[in-house]
């Protein structure tokens, strides 16, 4: 395949998820959007009033970047994990790429892509219901850190679920990753807090959780402030791009979980 | 024959499954270009087990893969372009638009939207789909999903079309429009690979056969010579049914006793 038809197949894979992804919207976008509802509400307005500044602003403004990055981990990974699933378990669907002359890594690139696009477009809808609890005094830092965190940190999280799909044997499969590992990673990424109000081996541990660096240099993007260097964030997420891709080529290179 | 001659080369074919299940013990044969050829076998003989081998949906075990010349092993991606797949089971999303399952397979291989549009299009209509085609497939009864897939694995115009158990569960009169469609691609030079268990359409339709059993093929050639070779007309009067040569050749070459 020339350079073209490359484009044309990553195309189609990635038109045909968002014709997906909005013919089904209540199932794919409103779900993040009700849930940091509740978020906002709980943790910003109710709890938030109580708690006082974090690091100099509201709580709600502090909060308000974790939550974006709650729900750009979590659809993004969902979105690629069951995408990638359903494609190879219900309909076998799958099948009418791996037919084609459709290299392995364009693969990943069409099925990833899905991911980022949906996990932006629910980031983006989140942070629009933030402007409503924040009285439209968001705060923004760094606007290209804000873009670039989001859309990396989605890749990631595509990336990740994209191997749950491919290795995944039953539906219990893909949500036992979702449930037991990433949920409680997300939560003790400094969703809520700031490291620095943890005892230090707390603190020794959250070093260890590479989604603490996700969350802290995309909160840097909106305040400015970090508890980490950015280019330690921007370094970790890069590493796991690399591997996570490699990950992903290897599998559908050798057919491991998907031919026999 | 040359390279060019040949559509389909398979040469000492091994595949032995993880459970320890040998699919395939050494099987050779060769597709001529713009042939009608039958794989003909008993359920679990191995003729899926190729066909996935051929079409990268299943991993060899050892021997080699040639399409139109092209190793499987070295331009695998090449190979795929000349190869449509019209596979046993049903393998497309249901809820998708016959239209858009059939265009998108033409994405898959670089061929873009606005030319396999009307190109989908034709195909559909030419298989008697055009009133069902922005329906979802889940809609389409069980002959009509059948075309579907022949529609879909024609739109990059492959010049190798695999048919593995087309017309299963289809009924006599969309067999012999289905027969005839597929009649008039060879006409036009695409070499067809096909299984199926009717064998008398298999004896009408194809040049030349291989029929494996166990793994490995018992008899192949043109389908005068394998019937020449292998009938016995006294064991088939005796067998006291009344079928085609080739169903009596099969039983004969396939049968436990």
């Amino acid at each position: 395949m020339n350079a073209y038809q490359l484009w044309i197949s990553f195309y189609t894979m990635l038109r045909r998820d968002i014709v997906r992804m909005f013919r089904i919207w209540v199932q794919t976008f409103l779900p993040s959007v009700v849930t940091s509802v509740l978020y906002f509400t709980i943790f910003g307005t109710i709890l938030g009033s109580q708690i006082g500044d974090r690091q100099g602003v509201s709580y709600m403004t502090f909060v308000v970047p974790g939550l974006v990055m709650l729900a750009i981990v979590t659809t993004s990974y969902a979105n690629t994990s069951f995408m990638f699933f359903a494609s190879k378990f219900f309909a076998r669907s799958i099948d009418e790429i791996l037919v084609s002359p459709t290299p392995p890594w364009l693969l990943i690139a069409g099925f990833a892509g899905g991911g980022v696009v949906r996990g932006v477009l629910v980031g983006t809808l989140v942070l629009i219901v933030s402007v409503f609890f924040t009285g439209l005094h968001l705060a923004i830092h760094n606007i290209l850190v804000i873009l670039a965190f989001a859309t990396l940190t989605a890749l990631v999280f595509s990336l990740a679920g994209l191997v749950n799909g491919i290795y995944a044997k039953s539906i219990d499969g893909i949500n036992i990753v979702p449930t037991f590992v990433l949920t409680p990673l997300v939560y003790l990424g400094g969703i809520f807090y700031s490291i620095h109000t943890l005892p230090d081996w707390w603190q020794a541990i959250t070093y260890a959780n590479p989604l603490f660096y996700l969350v802290n240099g995309f909160r840097y993007g909106f305040l400015g402030m970090a508890d980490v260097s950015l280019a330690i964030s921007t370094g970790i997420l890069f590493g796991m791009i690399v591997v996570l891709v490699a990950i992903n080529w290897y599998f559908i290179k050798t057919g491991l979980g998907l031919r026999q | 024959m040359t390279m060019a001659e040949v559509a389909l080369e398979i040469k000492d074919l091994r595949k032995t499954y993880k459970s320890g299940t040998e699919a395939l013990k050494g099987v050779s044969l060769t597709v001529p270009t713009g042939d009608f050829f039958a794989l003909l076998g008993p359920n679990g003989a191995g003729k899926t087990t190729i066909i996935g081998i051929v079409t990268s949906l299943v991993n060899k075990t050892s021997g080699k893969v040639f399409v139109f010349g092209h190793d499987i092993d070295k331009n695998f991606e090449k190979a795929k372009t000349y190869i449509g797949l019209v596979g046993q089971e049903l393998n497309f999303n249901p809820f998708e638009k016959p239209l858009d399952i059939v265009v998108n397979q033409g994405g898959y291989y670089g061929i873009p939207r606005s030319e396999a549009l009307p190109r989908a299009q034709k195909l559909l209509e030419d298989l008697g789909l055009s009133e069902k085609m922005t329906q979802q497939a889940m809609q389409l009864s069980g002959g009509m999903k059948r075309r579907l897939m022949i529609a879909r694995a024609l739109i990059h115009e492959p010049r190798f079309l695999i048919l593995d158990e087309p017309t299963a569960g289809v009924d006599v009169e969309l067999r012999r429009s289905m027969w005839d469609y597929l009649r008039g691609i060879t006409k036009k030079g695409v070499t067809i690979l096909l299984t199926t268990h009717y064998l008398e359409e298999a004896e009408q339709l194809c040049k030349h056969v291989a029929i494996i059993n166990k793994g490995e093929i018992v008899a192949s050639g043109t389908m005068q010579e394998v019937l020449e070779k292998h009938h016995d007309e006294e064991a088939a009067q005796k067998s006291g049914y009344r079928s085609g040569k080739l169903e009596e050749v099969f039983l004969k070459l396939t049968s436990e006793k």
